[in-house]
């Protein structure tokens, strides 16, 4: 269940969270800055791989290629045509959305694991062709410097316009999780032949979690273009869809906002381990096993049990 | 007729229900009810043979399209929404057969909610309605069940072993409950069941099946005593059953 987030005291500390967010350019380094952006929109992508995976109950394995064609969708509408930048940021989500319809419409006719299996098959055909198109796509080269605007080609510039973006994102997100369809997908993800027998169409619900999902992917992967003015075919590679199902697991993949702090967590170990050591992948999975082990419910779900532990004994004290 | 692996699950069974009736199937285990259910409900779809509602072929309907011709039904093994409260998964219900499923952008907390807590109260679960369903006795998800299956406001309810599990308090509140649904909202209702005072107590007919087949259609007095009843259920003594 998605937590009320937006009322009572949860509305006050999303202004904090947001008011200090907005502060972080003036206080901080560019370095770090950078750093932000990239949580937040890895934290934007763990989340929209968490709706059809945490409340939907579907197997989104491969979500990374939704990320990977948003972005590729808009270096290549910037670089290939004389179309508008702004313009390039809204073809490339829905480029996205399309091929997750259309991998939808083929993975939706199995169920559970085979979903997931079917669906890495696919993608890894989608990062084949990507990989090896050197004419369209620059292949494993992918594309360098591809220009943005210059109101958000600054650092700071990019920050703000992945920070107002993922917010929005989020925000739609949450607005639709508190939906009737929202309660459906959770009532599917519960159970989807109790789903049926109440007379809902559970394929089609679960087909439109998937293009939902794949939208917002492909936001992620437009951001990652303002921020880092790169694609290349690294970004739909399973490995990364990997890595946001355990920011999804990690964080809590029953709570709304448990993706982003786990992608934060990955970014953080990510960044500061790997000038330690390559071997950063193995303090995150010994992380990961810990987390799996002892707090089965993520962070922010080890988080939620706390606070409503508190309220009960607060209740029962009056 | 339905078949497994070509074990004949269903073979030769033949039921008909009028409006109003409270109808009652039963038989020893692994006589097919189930199937029956399934096959009725859709979740199943029959090799040979025709379902008919009101005049109308609903043969091989998916359940969302049987339960959009407002049959209904609740499940031997409890099927509820483990994660959400007993509240939403009635509200879930009752907003999908209002169409709302697809609406994207209005919050749930402004639709549905009366009705919701009406037929919350009819049940008798208003009082635990923020409870998460998971989290319920055995007895209360059973009525849950039940709930869930009224908010798609059924003309014809199927129940399947409604009160198995339940201990005897639950079962007559659940037998009060089904009575009353007739009553109130004039259901027609078909029900499966184990314990022969309920099925002796509410049915208005009982249709008995053995090894996937209908033996006997009729009133409780005419199969109370029928031998081919007995020869099932008793193996053969001539005592009737109760």
């Amino acid at each position: 269940m998605a937590t009320g987030i937006l009322n009572g005291k949860g509305r006050i500390w999303l202004i904090v969270a947001l008011v200090a967010l907005c502060l972080v350019p003036f206080a901080l380094p560019r370095f770090y800055v950078y750093l932000l952006s990239i949580i937040l929109l890895y934290g934007l992508f763990a989340m929209s791989n968490n709706f059809p995976l945490g409340f939907g109950g579907i197997y989104q394995l491969h979500h990374a290629v939704f990320y990977g064609v948003g972005a590729y969708g808009t270096a290549l509408v910037i670089t290939k045509s004389g179309l508008s930048p702004w313009l390039a940021f809204l073809v490339g989500p829905l480029v996205a959305a399309a091929l997750s319809l259309v991998m939808g419409l083929i993975c939706i006719r199995l169920s559970k694991l085979y979903f997931g299996m079917l669906q890495i098959s696919l993608g890894s055909l989608v990062w084949a062709v990507v990989y090896r198109w050197y004419s369209f796509t620059g292949g494993d080269d992918g594309i360098h410097g591809i220009s943005v605007p210059d109101i958000i080609s600054s650092y700071q510039g990019a920050y703000y316009f992945t920070l107002v973006v993922t917010a929005v994102s989020l925000f739609i997100l949450y607005r639709i999780l508190k939906s009737p369809y929202g309660s459906t997908l959770q009532g599917i993800r519960d159970n989807p032949v109790r789903s049926a027998m109440i007379g809902v169409n559970v394929k089609r619900h679960q087909l439109l979690a998937l293009i939902i999902a794949g939208f917002f992917a492909g936001v992620a992967g437009t951001l990652f273009v303002v921020v880092d003015n790169t694609v290349f075919p690294d970004m739909m590679f399973w490995t990364l869809s990997m890595e946001a199902v355990i920011m999804c697991l990690l964080g809590g993949w029953l709570t709304f906002l448990g993706p982003m702090l786990g992608a934060a967590l990955i970014v953080l170990i990510r960044t500061f381990v790997s000038t330690y050591t390559v071997y950063w992948a193995l303090v995150l999975g010994i992380i990961f096993m810990l987390v799996i082990f002892f707090l089965p419910n993520g962070v922010l779900g080890w988080i939620e049990t706390l606070f409503k532990g508190k309220t009960k004994l607060v209740e029962a004290k009056e | 007729m339905k078949s497994f692996d070509g074990f004949k699950a269903v073979n030769n069974a033949n039921l008909d229900v009028q409006k109003g009736e409270i109808i009652a199937v039963i038989g020893p285990n692994g006589a097919g009810k189930t199937t029956l259910f399934n096959l009725i409900s859709g979740i199943l779809k029959p090799d040979s043979g025709q379902v008919l509602f009101k005049g109308e072929d609903i043969t091989g309907l998916s359940p969302h399209e049987v339960c959009r011709k407002r049959i209904s039904r609740s499940f031997q093994v409890v099927n509820v929404f483990n994660r959400l409260t007993i509240f939403e998964n009635t509200q879930i219900s009752i907003l999908s057969r209002e169409r709302h499923t697809w609406n994207l952008f209005t919050p749930s907390s402004t639709l549905a909610v009366d009705e919701t807590n009406e037929l919350l109260k009819n049940v008798g679960l208003y009082e635990k309605k923020d409870s998460v369903s998971g989290s319920l006795s055995h007895g209360d998800r059973k009525v849950l069940e039940i709930a869930m299956a009224l908010g798609g406001n059924p003309e014809f309810l199927i129940l399947d072993e409604p009160t198995a599990g339940m201990s005897p308090e639950e079962t007559t509140r659940c037998i009060n409950l089904i009575q009353g649904l007739r009553e109130k909202f004039g259901l027609t209702i078909l029900f499966c069941e184990h314990d022969m005072e309920i099925v002796f107590g509410i049915a208005s007919r009982i249709m008995v099946m053995v090894r996937g087949a209908t033996i006997v259609q009729g009133t409780c007095e005419e199969v109370r005593c029928n031998e081919a009843v007995q020869d099932a259920y008793l193996g053969g003594s001539d005592v009737c059953l109760m």
